[in-house]
């Protein structure tokens, strides 16, 4: 199959990966990859983002397919069940507004910048080699160490269930596919009850 | 006489998360996303192949026997 340009878009994910490691600055710019699959959903009605442009979902993609780093074993069937999929997508919500919350209280100087990166939500890692002091209030660099976490929790979570599983298990129980998914069924509403009676 | 088998790629629509590996895979174009809900096979196109299957992280993706 002719590869299209947008085939091409994991590297711009991996390069966010690396740039993190060099000046968590960079972490703000992964408000693309939440932004855009909402708004393709939101105004076309579609899932265009994970059909087409994620480069998170390619990168599991090559590795777990052309790589072989994969079992390509069946997910098990809890994982694909609707309690875990919107179960973790409120989990990751929730995770989300307390990271929000540690931004705010860094910008209100109730609390001091914290230069770790959160793994899994739980392990913290040192990250101050990523951060060179800023024009920028420091609450600004809290929000990136912040969204760097998730960023990267979720590359680990879909890394470890790419190998466990298929390549692209990840986009199963990924909270972006599953809120996108969610806007489709929504707007769809309507046209989904005409189409079933065919 | 020479009556192959038909195969056909069918999706449980219920679990399907509308990722579209499916579709990326499928060398004649057969399975497409339905508005971001779900896959759809188009019956007249697909061959039954099964990468659509082997493909899907979910799994949801069964290649039937067709009986005319
Ligand atoms: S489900 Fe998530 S990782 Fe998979 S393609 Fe969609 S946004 Fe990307
Ligand atoms: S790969 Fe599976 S889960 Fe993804 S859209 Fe196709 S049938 Fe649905
Ligand atoms: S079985 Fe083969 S031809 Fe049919 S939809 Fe799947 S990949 Fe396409």
């Amino acid at each position: 199959m002719k590869k299209r340009w947008y085939d091409y878009l994991w590297i711009v994910e991996l390069t966010y990966l690396v740039l993190g490691f060099f000046n968590i600055l960079f972490a703000w710019l992964g408000l693309l990859f939440f932004f855009i699959p909402l708004i393709i959903a939101a105004v076309r009605g579609t899932k265009g983002y994970c059909n087409r442009y994620c480069g998170r979902g390619q990168i599991f993609g090559l590795l777990g397919g052309r790589f072989g780093l994969s079992r390509k074993k069946d997910i098990p069937r809890w994982m694909k069940s609707k309690w875990f999929r919107y179960g973790f997508l409120i989990f990751f919500f929730i995770m989300f507004f307390q990271m929000l919350w540690n931004t705010y209280l860094v910008f209100a100087g109730a609390q001091d910048l914290r230069q770790v990166v959160t793994l899994l939500w739980t392990f913290k890692l040192p990250w101050n080699w990523a951060y060179h002091g800023t024009l920028f209030h420091p609450g600004a660099a809290q929000f990136a160490f912040g969204f760097y976490s998730v960023m990267l929790t979720s590359t680990v979570l879909g890394l470890v269930t790419m190998v466990l599983f298929k390549p692209r298990s990840w986009c199963v129980y990924c909270p972006m596919g599953t809120m996108t998914q969610l806007i489709c069924k929504a707007k769809n509403r309507k046209d989904h009850t005409v189409t079933e009676q065919n | 006489m020479g009556t192959r088998i038909k195969r056909r790629a069918v999706v449980d629509d219920t679990a399907c998360v509308a990722c579209g590996c499916c579709a990326k895979v499928c060398p004649l174009s057969a399975i497409q996303i339905w508005r971001g809900v779900r896959a759809v096979v188009n019956a007249d196109k697909c061959v039954g192949c099964g990468k659509c299957a082997k493909e899907c992280p979910a799994s949801v993706i069964e290649i039937q026997e067709v009986r005319p």
